[in-house]
């Protein structure tokens, strides 16, 4: 009897988040009927005409698809494998360092950018990679000619990685570290007894230790595979660079929002929203399999 | 390996030190730089030769932000924005993590609340369907319209949820004992255990509720209802001087010195809070994330 009532506190918690839920996150499902219309918000989804799968099928036609499919996949691709390497790296040097003031300063500074929105970083980057700009200072000292980072194909993508590297980094290392403390110490004073040196010890007890960990974030950004990161890029981008600049979310936002192309933008962006569903549906089932992890 | 104070240093721990230092100087070149820049002279800006200190230092750019009222304007909807927003996403993480985090045998309907949950978080309508919504709720240039639709943060809800359910059994069922109802339990006992998580989850919607710049950008149409962020936006993606510069001024400001002092008072505000939430994070994030 006592556990009934406690249940019924337990909804009444949970009401007023659910709603919002709802509202904002399930209402919107309905709206996917969008992309099989030739919409026009003024006459909204029951007045507007239907047109089946056009949209999808005027979707794969596209020139654009290919393009901007490859650059969404290419950049995050990158983008996790360095969000790995970087991170992991990172951690490992931290915790070798014998001094541990250094080491709790370091620790906070390298987190802070993470906390930066990425239109504060745009316009720092965007001013340090100008023609004027710091770095560009830097280069034209040693090549004796400007770059423009931020208006070539070949370098936008490059500078897309490394600053969301440079971002994100300190904050992924936080999920490394603590499964670096989690070693049992008796690995290493064994390891110790065999002989084994600095390095030794980093390759055979620390790495393999944390190895579970790397291997349930890889597994899980697969699941992010289709998010290139649209505030990072929608930022730094202009025209010169949506050949290699344009990921999926910022064609779809340029499409709906700015060329009112609804049915279109609608039937991409549920094309997306569908991919990555199941990716991250599989990748938590391998996460669940291989590296024993469970989100609930 | 624990470092034991009688470890001897080595020339390897030095070079540690240095690259550890190096990388973390990487970290805050950046905004040293956009620093400087706000406090050097107009010429010295535009003949690049700002580096990490500022040249012909001046303060004209910050004065002449004061006369900028689009700025304080949207430096309001900003603040207004975080303290709302922050007030509902504080108040609805605790009560949906609270019960969320009991298990099956004392809420049945638990698993069915955490589906739909994760459900829609990883699949939504996309952006059309979701903006119609707002649209037709009449939430538009509003300041509901940056605070509700983002009420809820679910990945935090998870962060705190799990965090609760690492807590000790033994104390609610002390507490259940003696009388204590799911609520009196929650805000006597859960919520003071969970300060850690709680400032964490905390820092992570104000942050991102400062930071936010799209939402603004597309569900606010007037000028004075847009949020910082959207306007520093404006400012790096069209950046033409207004016409209402006078031309004495452009005398003595370029608008680069002048763009990075807006963007150096947009960051200010996280500068200043994250000392002193920060300590608490590692610990908040590394328990709720990380289960044994």
């Amino acid at each position: 009897m006592n556990k009934k009532s406690n249940a019924l506190q337990y909804h009444l918690m949970l009401a007023p988040g659910m709603l919002f839920i709802i509202i904002f996150g399930l209402v919107p499902l309905f709206g996917i009927a969008i992309a099989f219309q030739d919409f026009i918000p003024v006459k909204g989804i029951s007045g507007s005409k239907w047109v089946g799968l056009d949209n999808f099928i005027y979707m794969f036609q596209l020139d654009d698809s290919k393009r901007i499919l490859f650059n969404t996949l290419y950049i995050s691709i990158l983008k996790m494998l360095m969000q790995v390497i970087v991170p992991v790296g990172t951690a490992l040097l931290l915790h070798e360092l014998i001094f541990n003031r250094a080491k709790r300063w370091f620790q906070t500074i390298i987190y802070l950018p993470h906390f930066l929105s990425w239109v504060i970083l745009a316009g720092i980057l965007t001013d340090m990679l100008s023609e004027q700009g710091i770095v560009n200072k830097l280069v034209k000292g040693v090549f004796g000619q400007p770059v423009f980072f931020l208006g070539s194909n070949f370098w936008f993508p490059i500078v897309v990685v490394l600053s969301d590297v440079w971002k994100e980094f300190g904050f992924n290392a936080i999920i490394f570290l603590a499964a670096l403390t989690a070693i049992n110490p008796a690995l290493y004073e064994a390891a110790e007894i065999d002989g084994a040196g600095r390095l030794r010890k980093m390759w055979s007890v620390t790495l393999p230790g944390i190895l579970p960990t790397i291997v349930l974030i890889t597994t899980l950004n697969i699941g992010q595979v289709l998010n290139a990161g649209f505030d990072q890029i929608y930022n730094l981008y202009n025209p010169l660079v949506y050949q290699s600049g344009d990921i999926i979310d910022t064609y779809v936002y340029r499409i709906g929002l700015v060329q009112y192309q609804f049915g279109l933008a609608t039937a991409v962006g549920s094309m997306k929203s569908l991919v990555g569903f199941i990716l991250i549906f599989v990748s938590y089932r391998l996460a669940a399999k291989y590296a024993n992890y469970r989100i609930f | 390996m624990l470092p034991s104070a009688k470890q001897r240093i080595k020339t390897a721990d030095i070079l540690l030190l240095l690259l550890m230092l190096f990388i973390t100087l990487l970290c805050l070149l950046p905004l040293v730089y956009i620093i400087s820049l706000s406090l050097s002279g107009k010429s010295a800006a535009a003949a690049g030769k700002v580096t990490l200190f500022p040249v012909d230092f001046t303060f004209y750019s910050y004065k002449y932000m004061l006369s900028d009222h689009r700025f304080f304007e949207a430096f309001g909807v900003s603040v207004k924005r975080v303290l709302l927003g922050g007030a509902i996403n504080f108040v609805l993480t605790i009560l949906m993590a609270f019960p969320l985090a009991k298990e099956r045998s004392e809420f049945k309907s638990r698993n069915l609340y955490i589906w739909v949950i994760v459900f829609t978080m990883m699949f939504n309508g996309g952006l059309i369907p979701w903006y119609m919504v707002i649209k037709n709720l009449h939430l538009i240039d509003t300041l509901w319209a940056l605070t509700l639709p983002t009420a809820v943060p679910i990945f935090n809800v998870i962060l705190l949820m799990n965090f609760f359910r690492n807590l000790p059994k033994e104390i609610s069922e002390a507490a259940t004992v003696d009388g204590a109802g799911p609520w009196r339990m929650l805000l006597t006992i859960s919520v003071p255990l969970a300060m850690p998580a709680i400032a964490t989850v905390t820092l992570f919607s104000v942050v991102n509720h400062w930071n936010a710049f799209f939402d603004g950008m597309i569900l606010m149409n007037k000028q004075s209802n847009i949020p910082l962020q959207t306007y520093i936006q404006q400012l790096v993606v069209q950046p033409v001087i207004s016409s209402t510069t006078r031309a004495e001024d452009l005398i003595n400001f370029s608008q680069r010195t002048f763009n990075a002092a807006k963007i150096v008072v947009t960051m200010l505000p996280i500068l200043v809070i994250y000392p002193f939430l920060q300590k608490y994070f590692v610990s908040g994030i590394t328990l709720g994330s990380v289960k044994e």
